[in-house]
């Protein structure tokens, strides 16, 4: 721990701006350039290939016109945003900078103290240590390599070369391509052949606060036969003061494996959160994307599997409440390249207030892919009278031996079901909860316990005030 | 004397249109009546309006119960009160099971009548949930069903007397409860009914048939037509319905 000088001194260093990494706060000046992007490479101490991949990265960010389509993004300014802050800056912020009102759900979902600090972004470094080095010890054990994606390329040069940026290249689409250029922060995780991984890797332990970058990569592989779940973010809100959060997460599950990837996303309601999260699904594997959505105030993010060889099976759970000033684009592509491929996508979408849920979704069978099997599921749930869901399910199909289905529904919390369980004793407002509540079930029973519990907490939280 | 619920001249209407034409009817704790009519006499009607379905337009008129005109509650205070409605046409909610909403409805009416109160222990409320969904001839594994989804209407109909059995009302409206089961499973539910009787609990049984009142032994039977009660008697009535109908009271006075 730094002592309180040792603090003092850091933001004095800080006023006089540029440090070396290793002991001084450094914090980019605003605004995107090739000085930047340099600069970032610099302080992380990379090899050249991966500047030079930030700068190729950088130059397609510049040219490529922002996305014509989904939500309103033309209050996003990429000139006021820092692009970069060296960690030690982020763990000066004071106890007292954080907002009342998340400070407030932090004692309500029964957080304890030194956790929610750590959640803030205040405390260094979090107790869970301890018990993440257990974690850890079993980990290493078994061979799996779970890391920062710093030390991942650090430590392991050619595996990570090998993939990284296989599953998301540049090109795919804008916001890629910024991540691809300034990222930061994130997890490296491998899985040998055959290894069974039981318990959750959560990026909760491994994470202090000034890793939950804005600009985070993950690059996760599970080799043949591997068996994983990786748990990242947490029902508690994440507060940021920076207003963009664009992350991509790449994942390769080779033959025969299966890997669940579970998201909670609760950032606070200034950021934009665009992110790009896809897997490569190999013969016989099986992806599961587990998506729950609840911050930001704007998000478009749909979890993707490319069902490479035959076999391959994708599942997309994807959960989104929209409140008053937040509009969440969601959904799900499944993109079949192979015989006997299958997926399933189950979107549940909620809108209160003005806030705006919707599904955007994509079922693509390449020609050739006979006998693919695909099911998309969204239902929407408004609460309010003005309320608003949208649903764009898009299918690209151009083989005929195919089963494809889906369903859609929208409903409004009924004032028949309100009125039945307002007769058992339930106010309105415990009545609207349990609706939602129910609503949301089929993703929520897909989370690890201690989730599924807060989420529905949360939900509770969100709900109050929301009727009469 | 016996603690009453007091139906005094009730005017009640949805959508402009008048239902309930002034009904009086007083139902006493210990005591079983009935509630028979044509359709369309405004028998359902009745059963919403006591429980203060957001529909419906109370015009003139009061129900009282424990010293006050509970016209003036919220569904689930008369519930907390101690009022029951088993729903006709049960509404689905899917993704709550049963044991959770039983719970929580348990709790709702505890904590009302005490601020303080922790709420039914989870080892409490299985044993008593059990053991009433035994009396019901209930699988255990029903009370992990999402409420009412894809229930047949037997189902939904003992998951009805379920709920009031652990809810423990002290009036209770049946709405057509017999409607829609065989006979095996309207005894089983009749059974269950029955057992709830005592001092402490009165009933109202609104149905369209005699047949339930075979099982279900009751005091006093009413009858309803075009919004008001035209007659009220002992069970014979329900006999007497049942060979005549009800064309007695529908075809104009000459």
């Amino acid at each position: 721990m730094p002592s309180d000088v040792d603090l003092l001194k850091d933001i004095e260093e800080y006023r006089y701006g540029w440090r070396t990494p290793e002991r001084y706060v450094y914090k980019a000046p605003k605004g995107l350039s090739e000085e930047v992007v340099r600069k970032i490479s610099e302080l992380k101490g990379e090899p050249e290939w991966m500047l030079e991949y930030r700068l190729r990265a950088l130059r397609h960010f510049l040219q490529r016109p922002m996305p014509n389509w989904g939500p309103d993004l033309s209050d996003l300014n990429f000139d006021e945003i820092v692009y970069y802050v060296k960690p030690t800056e982020r763990e000066g912020r004071s106890w007292d900078e954080i907002p009342p009102e998340i400070k407030e759900t932090f004692e309500r979902l029964g957080i304890p103290e030194a956790e929610q600090k750590f959640l803030a972004g205040v405390g260094a470094q979090y107790e869970s240590e301890m018990v993440y080095h257990r974690v850890k010890e079993e980990l290493e054990r078994l061979g799996v390599i779970f890391k920062s994606i710093e030390d991942g390329l650090r430590d392991h040069p050619d595996l990570f070369r090998q993939y990284f940026g296989t599953v998301v290249p540049i090109e795919d689409n804008k916001f890629a391509a910024l991540n691809a250029a300034v990222w930061s922060g994130g997890s490296f995780v491998y899985i040998p052949p055959g290894v069974k991984v039981t318990q959750p890797l959560q990026a909760y332990f491994r994470l202090n606060a000034a890793n939950i970058g804005q600009f985070e990569r993950t690059l996760i592989i599970v080799d043949e036969g591997a068996e994983a779940h990786y748990v990242e973010g947490c029902t508690a809100p994440m507060y940021s003061t920076d207003s963009l959060h664009t992350g991509v997460i790449e994942i390769i599950v080779k033959r025969g494996a299966r890997f669940r990837y579970t998201t909670i996303q609760n950032w606070s309601t200034n950021v934009y959160n665009l992110v790009t999260q896809r897997a490569l699904v190999y013969e016989g594997a099986t992806m599961a994307w587990v998506d729950a959505n609840i911050g930001s105030k704007v998000t478009m993010k749909y979890p993707s599997c490319y069902l490479l060889e035959p076999s391959a099976h994708c599942e997309i759970l994807s959960m989104a409440f929209a409140k008053s000033g937040q509009t969440l684009d969601n959904g799900g592509k499944a993109i079949h390249l192979a015989p006997n491929t299958s997926s399933k996508i189950i979107s549940k979408s909620i809108s209160k207030g003005t806030g705006r849920a919707s599904y955007r979704g994509l079922i693509k069978v390449a020609r050739g892919a006979t006998g693919v099997r695909a099911n998309v599921v969204c239902d929407a749930l408004l609460i309010n009278e003005h309320s608003r869901s949208d649903t764009y399910p898009y299918m690209e199909v151009e083989e005929a031996d195919v089963s494809i289905g889906h369903e859609a529904s929208v409903s409004k919390v009924g004032e028949e079901q309100l009125f039945y369980l307002r007769s058992r004793g339930l106010s309105e407002e415990e009545a609207t909860t349990m609706i939602v509540a129910g609503f949301i079930e089929p993703v929520v029973k897909e989370l690890p316990m201690e989730y599924a519990i807060e989420l529905n907490r949360l939900i509770q939280i969100e709900m109050e005030g929301s009727v009469g | 004397m016996a603690e009453t619920l007091a139906i005094r001249n009730l005017h009640a209407r949805i959508a402009e249109r008048e239902i309930l034409k002034g009904v009086n009817l007083t139902l006493r704790k210990g005591e079983v009546h009935a509630l028979m009519g044509p359709n369309g006499a405004g028998k359902s009607t009745l059963a919403y309006v006591l429980m203060g379905h957001p529909a419906y337009e109370v015009t003139e008129g009061e129900v009282i119960f424990k010293g006050q005109n509970i016209l003036d509650l919220a569904p689930e205070e008369r519930a907390h009160l101690g009022l029951f409605l088993a729903f006709q046409y049960p509404v689905a909610v899917p993704g709550v099971t049963l044991a959770n909403f039983l719970r929580a409805a348990i709790n709702a009416k505890r904590k009302a009548q005490n601020p303080d109160d922790p709420g039914i222990s989870l080892i409490d409320f299985q044993r008593l949930l059990l053991d009433k969904m035994r009396l019901l001839g209930l699988n255990p594994e029903f009370a992990g069903r999402y409420l009412n989804d894809g229930f047949s209407g037997g189902e939904k109909k003992r998951a009805e007397v379920l709920q009031m059995a652990l809810l423990e009302p002290e009036f209770a409206i049946l709405d057509e409860t017999d409607s829609g089961l065989d006979i095996d499973a309207l005894r089983i539910v009749a059974q269950g009914i029955n057992a709830l009787r005592g001092s402490e609990r009165g009933f109202l049984i609104i149905t369209h048939y005699k047949r339930i009142l075979d099982y279900i032994r009751s005091d006093v039977v009413h009858v309803l037509v075009d919004g008001r009660i035209v007659e009220s008697g002992g069970p014979e009535l329900a006999d007497r319905l049942e060979a005549e109908g009800y064309r007695r009271w529908l075809e104009p006075v000459a």
